[in-house]
C-alpha cells in the first residue's frame, strides 16, 4: 500500500511538470483537493468514554468522539477568534453585555425534529449549569438569556466577560435537545445511551471494549456533507498494539494520546502519514511540577528556582517528547491569549541552582545530597515516568535527592486534592484565555481540596488583585497588560516549576484531508473531512 | 451459601482500600472539577452513603441475583458482563483447548522418544514458550503475522461494519482469533506437554505396563489404553485447576490484541474505581471457578472408572 501511494504521487507529480496546464476538475479530485464523498475512517480511541453525551461526560476520548454527534454555536481558528458553527453570525453590544446569536436554520436532531432556540437557550440555562463544572462558571456570569424568534438567542451579561465567546466551543458547552432531556435527571437519562445531536455523525453502533461505529447523518443541515460514510473508532489499550495498527494501515488516524512520544519519530519516517502536532491552541496544555508550596525548602521561591535553574527544558522537549511540543517559557502557553513573549523562565543553569542552594545554607552530607523530596509520578503513560526519572537524575546533579512514587490515575487525584505529596508533575488545559484556564491554579480562592484547583496552595495577594482585575476588565488592551504583570510575578515566585507546552500528534492517512483545520483539532465534526481516491 | 456471602464481603471491602474513588477517576479524566461536581458525582454513585450501608445495600441486590448497575457505564452490570462473557470463553476456551490437546501430543511424543532429538526439541520448545513472557510472544506473533507477512489481522475480534453474516462472519472472527489464543495457548501448551511427558514416563515404568507388554498387547494399545489414559489424571487435575483462572489470566492477551472480553472489563473497571462491575466480574469468575472443579471432578470418573462421582 505504501508503495502504491508513492507511485501515485510520483506520477501525478510528473505529469503536472510536463503539463503545466490549468487543472480540470477531474484532476483537482484525483490530488484530493476537491472533497469526495464516501469512505470510513478507522480511528483508535483510547481509553474508552464511559458515555458519550458531552456536558454529562468531558472526558478526553468523550469529547474527540462525540464532538462528531454534537456541535456548539461556535468554534475557533487556530488564531482563537470565534468561528461559526450552529450560530451562522453573533454581535456583542458597545458595553460588552449582551451577546446575540443568529441560528442556522434548517437544522435537525438526529431523531427528525427541529433545533431551534430553545434548545440552545435550555443547554446553556439548564443542562450545563447543572452538570457541567467548568462551562458553569462562564455560565453562571449570564444575568438573562431570551430567544426573540425561533433562530435567535440574546445573552445578557450580569457585568462585562471578555472571553465569554470561547466557551461556546462544542467541547465547552454542547447544545443538547430539549425535548430529550428537559425535566429529566440529565446524568441518569436512558437516552444517554443513543446519544442526539445535530452533527454530521450519529451513533449506529457501540460494542464495549470493541468499536464504536458513527454513520453519517443522512439529514445534515450542510448540503452534501459530511463526505465521509462513517468513522469507526476501535478500542485498544495497549499502546504498542496501537502503533501497529497505525503503521499496518488498519487505522488511517491516531489522536491524543494513542501514539507514544517516543514512537513518533518513526510514523514522521513513513511516507503514507503526515504528522501534525497543531490543533490544540484552544487547550494549550501547560505541565509542570507541582510543588506544595506549603513544605518546608519547597515552600521557598529560591528553592523552587533552583529547581528550575537545574531542569532542562530544551532536553525534555527534544528527547523525551521528540519535538512534539515546546519548552515552557512562561505560565500562560504560547497559544493561549495573552501569552507575553518577553517573560522568561530561568534558564538552565546547575551552577546557577547550586549558587541559590548554597546562599539558603543547604550544603551538601557526605553523600553529596543536600536536600530530598518524594515526587508523586503522573500516571498517565510511558513517557510521563521518563520525565521522572530524567528530573530525579536532573536534580541529583544539584545535589537534590528525589524518590519517586508510583500510582494510578484514581490514587493521583485523590492524593493531588488532598495536598497528600510533595511534589508531582501535572497539566492542565489553559481554555483559550488566561481567565479560564489558568487563574484557577494560582488564586488564594481556589485553594481547595479538589484536583485541578489551587492545590499547590501557593498565595500572593498581588496575584490575586491581578486576575481578578483581569477577570472584570471589558477591553483586551487592558486584560493583555494585567496579564503581562501577572505573568512576570508569577515567574518570580516560580510557585510551580512548568516544563512543557504540551502537544498531542494526530497521525493520519495522507489521503485523508482537512484534518485539522481549527484551534481545536479533531474536536471538530469532520463534516468536511473526506478521503481522497 | 454463606462461604459465598463471606467472599463477596471481603472482596467488597478490599476493593476499598484502593486509594480514590470513581469520582476522583472522573475528576482526572476531566481534566476540571469544582466541590459541587464531586458531590453530584458522589451522590450518582451511592459514595455519600456510609460504607456499611453501601456493603447492606449490594449484598440485598446480590442475594436478588441484581449485580447491580455501573453508573460509570450507564449500564447495568449482568448486561456489562453477559455482553462480554462470550468473547472471553471463545478466546481461552479455543486456547485451552489447543493447549491440551496440542500439548498432550507433544508430551506423548516426547516421551516415546526419550532421550532422542525430538524429545530433546520439543522439549527445548516447550521451555522456551513456558519462559518467554505472554505479552513479548503476543508482540512477536504480531509482527511475523500481522506487520510481515499481512496474513492476519493484529487486533480486535472481528472487522467493524463488513456486515457479514453466517459462515464469513465466523471465519472473520476466526482469523482474528488465531493470534490471541495462539499466544495464551502456548504459555500452557508449554506446561501440558512437560506435564504430560514426565507423567507418561513414570507410568510407563510400572508394572501392569510391563504385564500388558509380556501379554504381547500391540504397543499401540498399550500406550493408549494403559498409560495415556493413567497419565491423564495428572493433566486433568491441573487443567482443572487452570481452566478457572483462564478467565483472569487472558487480561494481558486481550490487552494486547484488544479483544473485548471480560478480563479487560475487569481491569479498566478497576483503573476506574468501577466497585459494581468488578464485584460482578469477581463473582462471575468465582462461580466458573466452582463450576469447572465439577466439570474436573465428572471428568476423572469418565477416564478412571475407579473414581465415582458422589
Amino acid at each position: 500500500m505504501i508503495t502504491e501511494a508513492m507511485l501515485d504521487r510520483r506520477t501525478l507529480l510528473a505529469g503536472a511538470a510536463a503539463a503545466p496546464v490549468l487543472m480540470t476538475a477531474a484532476e483537482a479530485l484525483a490530488q484530493g483537493r476537491e472533497p469526495r464523498r464516501g469512505g470510513i475512517l478507522n480511528s483508535i480511541i483510547t481509553p474508552e468514554p464511559p458515555l458519550l453525551v458531552l456536558g454529562v461526560n468531558n472526558q478526553g476520548p468523550t469529547l474527540i468522539v462525540a464532538s462528531k454527534i454534537y456541535q456548539g454555536l461556535l468554534t475557533v481558528s487556530p488564531k482563537l477568534e470565534p468561528e461559526p458553527v450552529l450560530a451562522r453570525s453573533w454581535a456583542r453590544s458597545e458595553d460588552g453585555l449582551t451577546y446575540t446569536f443568529s441560528l442556522e436554520r434548517g437544522v435537525k436532531w438526529h431523531d427528525g425534529r427541529d433545533f431551534t432556540a430553545e434548545d440552545v437557550i435550555f443547554s446553556i440555562m439548564k443542562f450545563h449549569m447543572e452538570v457541567n463544572p467548568r462551562a458553569r462558571a462562564i455560565l453562571q456570569r449570564i444575568d438573562k438569556a431570551e430567544a426573540p424568534d425561533a433562530h435567535t438567542v440574546r445573552f445578557t451579561l450580569k457585568a462585562p466577560f471578555e472571553p465569554f465567546l470561547l466557551i461556546f466551543d462544542v467541547t465547552g458547552c454542547a447544545i443538547v435537545p430539549k425535548h430529550i432531556y428537559d425535566g429529566t435527571d440529565y446524568r441518569n437519562n436512558p437516552a444517554n445511551a443513543t446519544p442526539i445531536g445535530t452533527g454530521p455523525f450519529r451513533l449506529a453502533e457501540w460494542q464495549r471494549g470493541n468499536f464504536i461505529r458513527l454513520v453519517r447523518n443522512d439529514a445534515y443541515w450542510k448540503p452534501g456533507q459530511p463526505y465521509l460514510d462513517g468513522i469507526t473508532w476501535r478500542i485498544v489499550p495497549d499502546s504498542q498494539s496501537r502503533a501497529l495498527a497505525l503503521q499496518t494501515g488498519q487505522v488511517q488516524m491516531t489522536t491524543s494520546n494513542d501514539i507514544e512520544p517516543f514512537d513518533v519519530p518513526r510514523f514522521q519516517a513513513q511516507p503514507n502519514l503526515e504528522v501534525r502536532q497543531d490543533g490544540w491552541e484552544l487547550f494549550a496544555p501547560l505541565s509542570w511540577i507541582e510543588i506544595n508550596n506549603r513544605l518546608d525548602n519547597l515552600k521557598d521561591p529560591r528553592f523552587r528556582r533552583a529547581i528550575a535553574h537545574a531542569v532542562d527544558r530544551n532536553f525534555i522537549a527534544q528527547r523525551l517528547w521528540f519535538g512534539i511540543g515546546k519548552p515552557a517559557t512562561s505560565p500562560i502557553a504560547s497559544a493561549t491569549r495573552f501569552h507575553d513573549p518577553s517573560v522568561q523562565m530561568p534558564a538552565f543553569n546547575p551552577r546557577e541552582a547550586i549558587a541559590i542552594l548554597d546562599g539558603m545554607g543547604l550544603r551538601p552530607n557526605a553523600q553529596g545530597i543536600r536536600a530530598s523530596f518524594k515526587m508523586m509520578q503522573l500516571p498517565y503513560g510511558e513517557v510521563w515516568n521518563r520525565l521522572s526519572e530524567y528530573l530525579r537524575q536532573a536534580l541529583r546533579q544539584v545535589g537534590l535527592e528525589v524518590t519517586l512514587e508510583s500510582t494510578d490515575v484514581a490514587g493521583w487525584v485523590r492524593r493531588l486534592a488532598n495536598w497528600e505529596f510533595e511534589t508531582t508533575i501535572n497539566f492542565v488545559y489553559q481554555w483559550g484565555d488566561p481567565t479560564l484556564g489558568v487563574e484557577r491554579t494560582y488564586v488564594t480562592s481556589n485553594i481547595q481540596k479538589v484536583a485541578f484547583t489551587n492545590t499547590a496552595g501557593y498565595s500572593n495577594p498581588e496575584v490575586d488583585r491581578l486576575f481578578e482585575a483581569a477577570r472584570n476588565a471589558a477591553q483586551a488592551e487592558e486584560r493583555r497588560r494585567l496579564f503581562s504583570e501577572v505573568q512576570k510575578k508569577l515567574v518570580e515566585d516560580m510557585p510551580l516549576v512548568w516544563l512543557m507546552e504540551l502537544s498531542f500528534p494526530t497521525i493520519h492517512d495522507r489521503r485523508l484531508r482537512n484534518v485539522i483545520t481549527t484551534g481545536t483539532g479533531v474536536h471538530k465534526s469532520f463534516d468536511d473531512v473526506f478521503l481522497a481516491a | 451459601m454463606v462461604v459465598i456471602i463471606a467472599i463477596i464481603v471481603f472482596q467488597f471491602l478490599l476493593i476499598r482500600l484502593a486509594p480514590g474513588d470513581p469520582a476522583s477517576v472522573i475528576a482526572g479524566q476531566s481534566g476540571a472539577a469544582d466541590p459541587l461536581f464531586m458531590q453530584q458525582l458522589r451522590e450518582q454513585f451511592g459514595l455519600d452513603r456510609p460504607l456499611h450501608e453501601q456493603l447492606l445495600i449490594y449484598l440485598r441486590d446480590m442475594l436478588s441475583l441484581d449485580l447491580g448497575f455501573s453508573h460509570r457505564q450507564q449500564q447495568p452490570v449482568a448486561q456489562l458482563i453477559f455482553e462480554r462473557l462470550p468473547a472471553t470463553l471463545l478466546l481461552t476456551g479455543t486456547a485451552f483447548l489447543f493447549a491440551v490437546s496440542v500439548g498432550v501430543a507433544l508430551g506423548v511424543m516426547a516421551a516415546r522418544r526419550v532421550g532422542r532429538a525430538a524429545d530433546s526439541a520439543i522439549t527445548v520448545l516447550a521451555l522456551t514458550f513456558y519462559a518467554t513472557p505472554i505479552f513479548w510472544v503476543g508482540l512477536l506473533l504480531v509482527l511475523v503475522f500481522s506487520v510481515w507477512l499481512e496474513w492476519l489481522p493484529s487486533f480486535g475480534m472481528h472487522t467493524v461494519g463488513a456486515e457479514l453474516g453466517g459462515l464469513a462472519r465466523a471465519l472473520d472472527v476466526a482469523k482474528h482469533l488465531v493470534l490471541p489464543a495462539l499466544t495464551l495457548g502456548l504459555f500452557f501448551l508449554a506446561i501440558y506437554a512437560r506435564l504430560a511427558r514426565a507423567s507418561m514416563l513414570e507410568v510407563a515404568d510400572q508394572d501392569f505396563v510391563r504385564t500388558a507388554r509380556a501379554k504381547g498387547v500391540p504397543e499401540g494399545r498399550i500406550v493408549r489404553a494403559h498409560i495415556l489414559r493413567n497419565a491423564l489424571l495428572p493433566v486433568i487435575t491441573f487443567a482443572g485447576i487452570q481452566a478457572g483462572q483462564l478467565v483472569g489470566g487472558s487480561i494481558l492477551v486481550e490487552t494486547v490484541f484488544a479483544w473485548p472480553g471480560i478480563g479487560r472489563l475487569a481491569f479498566d473497571a478497576l483503573l476506574a474505581r468501577d466497585y459494581a462491575t468488578l464485584l460482578g466480574v469477581f463473582f462471575c469468575t468465582a462461580v466458573m471457578v466452582v463450576l469447572f472443579n465439577l466439570v474436573t471432578d465428572l471428568l476423572y470418573a469418565v477416564v478412571d472408572p475407579r473414581v465415582e462421582v458422589a
